[in-house]
C-alpha cells in the first residue's frame, strides 16, 4: 500500500517538476537514469563489471544524432533505430567477452569502448573534436512537436518510465531468474545444464540496448553528441552512479543518476574543488553505506519497522 | 544383476552390464604432476558408491572429470554406455549426470524456492524468455515445494539461501539436484565441515533420495561411507588401491597403511 502511495507521489512530481525545476536538467537525469539502469543490470544482476559502457551511449548519441539531422526520421524512430544499433554492437562485444569474468571482462569492455572511441574520433561524420552540433528534435511520429524543451521533457519521462518497467521485466522474467543466479554461482549453473555464456552474451545485448536508448535521448536533450559521451570518464561516471545509488536494486539508478546529475550541476562553481567533494560523497557513501543509499534506506526500513 | 535397465543409451543398443558411468584409463595431469592416473572405474546403475583415499589423492580431480568440469589427458568417461569424453558439464548435466560441489553452492541471494526453481527451469525451455513475467514459472512452483519438503525446508521457501545455517545449505543443494531428476547424482563430500548433529539428517537424506538413482559420492567421513556405500573405491596418488565393499576395504592392509599417519582417522 505504501508502495502504491509513494509511486504515485513520484508520478504527480515528475509531471509537476518541469513547472518548477530547469527541463534541461530534468531530462539530464532521466537520460542518466536509464543509462544507470542499465549498468545496473549488467553489474547489479549479472555480476558483469563493464567499464566500457560509455561506447554504447556515446555511439548511439551519434547514430540517432545524424540520422536526424541527415534523414527525414521521426524521433521515436531514431531512438529506436539507435537503441537496436547498439544491440547489435551489444551481442558482438559480447561474443567476445562474455567467456570471461571479473576484471578482465572489465578489461576487455574497457579495450573496447577505447578503440571505438578513436574510430569515432577519425570518422568523418562525427564532426571530431567539436563533436555533432545542431541536432533537431524532430516531431514524434511525424505530427507532436516537440522541440520545447518542456514537451520534450515529457516524451523523454515517458521513455524512462517505459525503460525501468523493461528493466524491471527483464529482473523479474525466467531469463532474470537464471541470471541472478549466474551473478550467484555460475559454475553451479554450469552444472545445472545451463551453458552461462549465452545468457551473458543475451543481459550484455540488453544493457547495451537501453544504453543506447539513453545516449540516443541525451542527443535529443542537449542537440549535440560529443567524444566526451564516448569517454571513460563516462563509463567512469556511470558506475559512481550505480554504487551510489545501490547495486543489485531497481531504485538505485535512478537515486544515484538523479544525486550525481544535481551535484554536478550544484557544484559547478566550485570548479575544481567540486570533483573533491564528489570524491569525497563517493568515499562516504563506500565506507558507510556499502549497499549504497537504497540498500542503506533498505536495511534501515527493515530494521525500524521488521523489529517494531 | 537383478536391476533392471530402464533407459537404453540410443548410441548403444547393447549397454555394458548393469555399469551407468564408467571411466577407462582415466588420467589427468598437470604439468609434471599426476593427479590422475590410469583409473578403471565402474559404478553400478541403482548403487551407492564411493570414492575415498587421503587427502591428496586425486578423489576431487576424478570427481571433476567424471563431472566434464575438467577434460582427462587421456581416457573416456562412458555414461549409460555413451561416450561423455568430450561434452561440457552442461551437456552431460542435461543428460542426467548431476555434481554438487564441495564448498556449498547455492544461489545465496536467491530465495529456497528460487535456488530449486532455477534448476527445474533447466528442461522447462523458457529460460531465455527475458520479456515474460515470472508467473510463467507458477507451474513449477509445486514441484520445487515438494523437492523442498522433502529436504525438510518446506518452511524455509522464501527465505534467501544466505540467511540458511550451513547444514540446511547442503539439504538445499540436494533438493536442487535433485531437480534435475538426475540419473546419476555426483555428492562432492556432502558432509564436510558439517558438525555432528547435521551429519546424520544429510546422511538419511542422500539414503532416502537414493531410490532409481545412483549415487557417487567422494566423502572423507568415513563412518557415513560405512553405513552408505554398498561399494567403495580407494585411491591414492591418483591411483586405485583397492575396491570393495566397507569390509574388505577397512580390513584391507594397504588401506590401512595409506590412512596411517593420522590424516583422517575418524
Amino acid at each position: 500500500m505504501t508502495r502504491y502511495v509513494l509511486f504515485a507521489a513520484l508520478g504527480i512530481a515528475a509531471l509537476a517538476a518541469p513547472f518548477q525545476v530547469y527541463p534541461i536538467l530534468l531530462m539530464t537525469i532521466l537520460c542518466f537514469v536509464v543509462f544507470a539502469a542499465s549498468f545496473n543490470l549488467l553489474l547489479g544482476f549479472a555480476g558483469l563489471l563493464c567499464f566500457g559502457h560509455a561506447m554504447f551511449f556515446g555511439t548511439a548519441a551519434y547514430i540517432a544524432g545524424w540520422l536526424l539531422k541527415n534523414t527525414a526520421i521521426t524521433i521515436e524512430l531514431a531512438f529506436l533505430a539507435a537503441t537496436l544499433a547498439m544491440a547489435v554492437l551489444g551481442y558482438l562485444v559480447g561474443l567476445i567477452s562474455a567467456r570471461r569474468g571479473g576484471i578482465q571482462f572489465a578489461m576487455i569492455t574497457f579495450a573496447i569502448a577505447q578503440f571505438i572511441y578513436f574510430l569515432l574520433l577519425r570518422a568523418p561524420f562525427t564532426g571530431g573534436e567539436d563533436g555533432m552540433q545542431g541536432i533537431p528534435r524532430s516531431a514524434l511520429f511525424g505530427v507532436i512537436n516537440v522541440s520545447s524543451s518542456f514537451t520534450l521533457y515529457y516524451l523523454i519521462l515517458a521513455i524512462t518510465v517505459l525503460a525501468i518497467a523493461a528493466v524491471y521485466r527483464i529482473v523479474h522474467s525466467p531469463f532474470g531468474e537464471v541470471l541472478r543466479a549466474i551473478r550467484d554461482n555460475e559454475a553451479r549453473v554450469d552444472s545445472l545444464g545451463f551453458n552461462p555464456v549465452q545468457f551473458k552474451i543475451l543481459a550484455i545485448t540488453l544493457s547495451a540496448g537501453l544504453a543506447g536508448l539513453a545516449g540516443a535521448m541525451k542527443a535529443t536533450v542537449f542537440q549535440i553528441a560529443t567524444l566526451h559521451d564516448v569517454s571513460w570518464h563516462v563509463s567512469g561516471t556511470i558506475i559512481f552512479m550505480t554504487l551510489l545509488g545501490g547495486l543489485g536494486t531497481l531504485a538505485g539508478p535512478v537515486v544515484g543518476a538523479a544525486l550525481v546529475v544535481v551535484l554536478h550541476d550544484y557544484l559547478a562553481h566550485f570548479g575544481e574543488w567540486a570533483l573533491i567533494i564528489q570524491g569525497s560523497v563517493f568515499l562516504a557513501v563506500i565506507l558507510f553505506m556499502r549497499q549504497g543509499i537504497v540498500g542503506a534506506a533498505k536495511a534501515l526500513y527493515r530494521r525500524v519497522v521488521v523489529r517494531s | 544383476m537383478s536391476v533392471a535397465i530402464t533407459t537404453a543409451a540410443p548410441t548403444n543398443p547393447a549397454p555394458e552390464g548393469d555399469y551407468v558411468l564408467e571411466a577407462r584409463g582415466l588420467s589427468k595431469s598437470f604439468g609434471g604432476f599426476h593427479a590422475v592416473r590410469n583409473v578403471d572405474l565402474k559404478v553400478k546403475r541403482g548403487s551407492i558408491h564411493a570414492l575415498i583415499g587421503p587427502n591428496g589423492a586425486g578423489k576431487t580431480t576424478c570427481f571433476n572429470l567424471l563431472s566434464k568440469i575438467l577434460t582427462p589427458t587421456e581416457g573416456q568417461v562412458l555414461f549409460d554406455g555413451q561416450d561423455i569424453t568430450g561434452l561440457r558439464s552442461a551437456q552431460v548435466a542435461r543428460l542426467g549426470l548431476v555434481r554438487s560441489f564441495q564448498i556449498s553452492a547455492t544461489f545465496p541471494h536467491l530465495t529456497c524456492l528460487e535456488n530449486v526453481r532455477v534448476a527445474l527451469q533447466s528442461s522447462y525451455g523458457i529460460a531465455y524468455s527475458f520479456w515474460r513475467s515470472l508467473r510463467a514459472l507458477d507451474s513449477l512452483n509445486d514441484r520445487a515445494m515438494q523437492l523442498l519438503a522433502q529436504v525438510g525446508l518446506k518452511a524455509q521457501a522464501d527465505l534467501l539461501a544466505t540467511e540458511l545455517s550451513y547444514g540446511k545449505k547442503r539439504a538445499l543443494e540436494i533438493a536442487t539436484t535433485l531437480a534435475m531428476d538426475p540419473k546419476v547424482m555426483l555428492l562432492d563430500e556432502p558432509t564436510a565441515g558439517m558438525g555432528r548433529e547435521d551429519v546424520e539428517p544429510i546422511t538419511d537424506l542422500i539414503r532416502e533420495v537414493s531410490p532409481g538413482r545412483t549415487i557417487l559420492i567422494v566423502e572423507h567421513n568415513l563412518s557415513v561411507v560405512a553405513n552408505l556405500c554398498e561399494r567403495i573405491t580407494v585411491l591414492q596418488h591418483g591411483e586405485i588401491l583397492t575396491e570393495g565393499t566397507y569390509g574388505e576395504v577397512s580390513s584391507n592392509p594397504d588401506v590401512i597403511t595409506a590412512y596411517m599417519g593420522g590424516v583422517d582417522d575418524e
